[in-house]
């Protein structure tokens, strides 16, 4: 049987691609050590603060990234209605379908935020 | 001296990437490849025992098996004669584009049709992991529930067709057919429905036919 052989939690992955990212920033701005990292993670990302935290964690010791603090800002779901284009944010923050203030339209809206999973800043010392 | 350097950027930038650079392979080859996702269980194997199968005649298939621990699904897949590939994540709980450019080095790709790939059994990561296919297909069994759609919304919105599975079981589970379809119209009013049972075989036909329909598209035949 042909196979390919991978680690991965979703989480791991996340914080693998985290760390490559803050490690060529530190590089092209001559930074030694990070201390804050901001993380934008939209409504609909299924990403867990506290398995990256962990897996961040883990992945970082003895490197110039250990100690670093994981900050999280929750990016709300915003949508244009299907029928009226209006832009709206659910009251209950995660629901796709929901009634537009407008005109009441329930279905098929457009997410316009929050599939978000961005890093934000770095924060560190030269 | 403190130092905050502003970075926008894309934490998953780099399995964007790898995505791109599938697609573009998958292209070169006319292949339409689907990222088949459910929960464990739901049938994602049995429906690609069916399909490779059936349409045996009709289309050159080849599937890319992820999976927790065993091999178990891929030699399934292999019974049926279809060049398989298994992903072993070895607890990981989705497919990335890393792993599957492996994969489709031992592909013989020239002359293939449709390249499956099976996800992880999981209704949740595997939604934000493109791998470079050209449309989700999401399996849903009768036997889960028919909320489904609206508590694991993104999946659902980002997929192209829904096979609701297991209706062969319906008279003995309070699953709404209608609800299902519903929830998930709601989500993406562009999806596709399909009611079918893969151990019967009700239903798969127009499943099928839009798989025949959508290779001749990505043809451009």
């Amino acid at each position: 049987m042909l196979g390919v052989r991978a680690l991965a939690m979703h989480e791991m992955s996340i914080a693998e691609a985290l760390i490559r990212i803050v490690e060529s920033e530190m590089a092209a701005h001559g930074l030694r050590t990070v201390r804050r990292i901001k993380v934008r993670h939209g409504e609909l990302s299924t990403m867990v603060p506290e398995a990256l935290d962990f897996a961040f964690q883990a992945m970082t010791v003895n490197t110039a990234l250990e100690g670093a603090v994981l900050e999280y800002e929750k990016v709300p779901l915003t949508m244009s209605c299907s029928a009226c284009g209006t832009s709206f944010s659910p009251e209950i923050p995660e629901l796709l379908c929901t009634p537009c203030p407008s005109c009441g339209e329930e279905l098929g809206h457009k997410v316009l935020t929050g599939k978000e999973l961005n890093i934000e800043y770095i924060k560190g010392d030269t | 001296m403190s130092k905050t350097i502003p970075v926008i950027r894309n934490i998953l930038e780099a399995n964007d990437r790898l995505a791109e650079q599938l697609r573009t392979i998958f292209a070169e080859n006319r292949l339409l490849a689907l990222n088949l996702m459910s929960s464990p269980g739901a049938g994602k194997t049995a429906l690609l025992e069916r399909t490779l199968t059936d349409l045996r005649e009709t289309l050159r298939m080849a599937v890319i098996e992820g999976d927790l621990q065993t091999n178990n699904d891929a030699l399934r897949v292999a019974a049926t004669g279809a060049q398989a590939v298994q992903i072993n994540t070895e607890g990981g709980c989705h497919l990335d584009g890393s792993m599957i450019l492996e994969a489709v080095k031992q592909i013989d790709l020239a002359g293939l049709d449709v390249l499956f790939i099976e996800n992880v059994g999981n209704l949740v990561c595997p939604a934000e992991f493109d791998l470079g296919e050209a449309a989700k297909v999401t399996l849903l069994s009768v036997t889960e529930g028919d909320d489904k759609p609206e508590k694991y919304p993104l999946m659902f919105a980002e997929s192209r067709v829904l096979l609701l599975n297991k209706i062969d079981l319906l008279p003995y589970v309070d699953f709404s057919l209608e609800k299902a379809a519903g929830f998930a119209r709601a989500l993406n009013p562009e999806i596709i429905v399909f009611p079918v049972s893969c151990r019967t075989g009700e239903g798969l036909q127009p499943w099928y036919d839009w798989l025949c329909e959508a290779v001749r598209t990505r043809q451009g035949a």
